[in-house]
């Protein structure tokens, strides 16, 4: 994946099949650390134990129509080759992954389109509150759905207008917390 | 910067459009957004799908899909007219959806050229 944004999308679409109804995505790039971490959490149905344990394994998926699922082999990959990590936790009341890059590695995929991965997660399932918490050293962005939702009342979320405001609100504020870093 | 007020002023807005607009047999678009799609540029393609939608203020539906199992011929994007079969686009680039929104979409004539399947209604 050209990005990590898109990453965040692929691992988000699992979330919204296993019948999340909450996601969480949190962003912490710490400079001096040389940390880039990236947490996907949900309260979907979970992975099953015999699963997980391979679940990283490309020829293992849960997915009935073909035996071969990429989504969580290539995030875990493209961890390990920035010298980060990759985990995985699951149970019956929901999913955790979190995968840590080294921040300057050459081979990090830069965050990309964050704002156009939020907007395709809302656009694929307006039901799931989503919270999107990044952090970029000591500065913070927090962008909760519920609040969204509630101003807008009766109008849905999915409205493309609604979205293509929603992408340049949510654009204006990482790039601000990120001192218009777009890497 | 945008702040939430903002919204508030927006969400009007949209609530007098709304009233013109019909909530049934609306043409439907549907973009395969598996991790396959995803490698090979479909979010782009969704966001070039909003920005014609937005730029034409078209009245469609837009959905997504996972993995079709057609993963070579990615990004794909399926357009349904009311009543009308449902016609499968591959390989698609961000002027193909241009193409597509202006000629199937807007004036109902499928791009043949682009087409990879048909699925009769």
């Amino acid at each position: 994946m050209k990005e990590l944004a898109l990453h965040i999308l692929d691992i988000a679409e699992n979330s919204i099949n296993a019948d999340a109804d909450k996601l969480y995505i949190e962003i912490n790039e710490e400079i001096k650390q040389n940390k880039f971490e990236i947490i996907i959490e949900d309260n979907g149905k979970g992975i099953k134990k015999e699963l997980l344990e391979n679940i990283t394994d490309p020829f293992i998926t849960s997915r009935t129509t073909r035996p071969v699922g990429l989504g969580l082999s290539l995030f875990k990959a493209a961890a390990e080759r920035c010298d980060g990590c990759f985990r995985i936790k699951s149970n019956k009341n929901g999913t955790l992954v979190r995968a840590v890059f080294e921040h300057d590695h050459i081979d990090r995929a830069p965050l990309g389109n964050i704002s156009q991965t939020i907007v395709s997660i809302l656009l694929w399932e307006s039901n799931v509150d989503l919270t999107y918490n990044h952090t970029y050293d000591n500065q913070q962005f927090v962008f909760d759905t519920k609040e969204i939702k509630s101003e807008l009342g009766d109008v849905k979320i999915t409205d493309n207008k609604i979205l293509n405001w929603l992408k340049e609100y949510i654009d204006e504020n990482v790039s601000q917390i990120r001192g218009g870093e777009f890497n | 910067m945008k702040s939430l007020d903002e919204l508030r002023e927006l969400r009007e807005e949209v609530e007098k459009d709304l009233k013109m607009r019909r909530e049934t047999n609306k043409t439907k678009i549907i973009i395969g957004m598996g991790t396959c799609g995803i490698a090979a540029g479909a979010r782009e393609i969704l966001k070039a799908v909003m920005e014609e939608i937005d730029k034409r203020d078209l009245d469609v539906e837009v959905t997504q899909t996972g993995c079709i199992g057609m993963c070579e011929k990615e990004p794909l994007m399926d357009v349904q007219l009311p009543g009308k079969d449902r016609i499968t686009y591959g390989n698609l680039t961000k002027d193909d959806v241009k193409r597509i929104i202006v000629n199937h979409v807007i004036n109902g004539n499928v791009v043949d050229e682009l087409v990879i399947a048909r699925l009769e209604e």
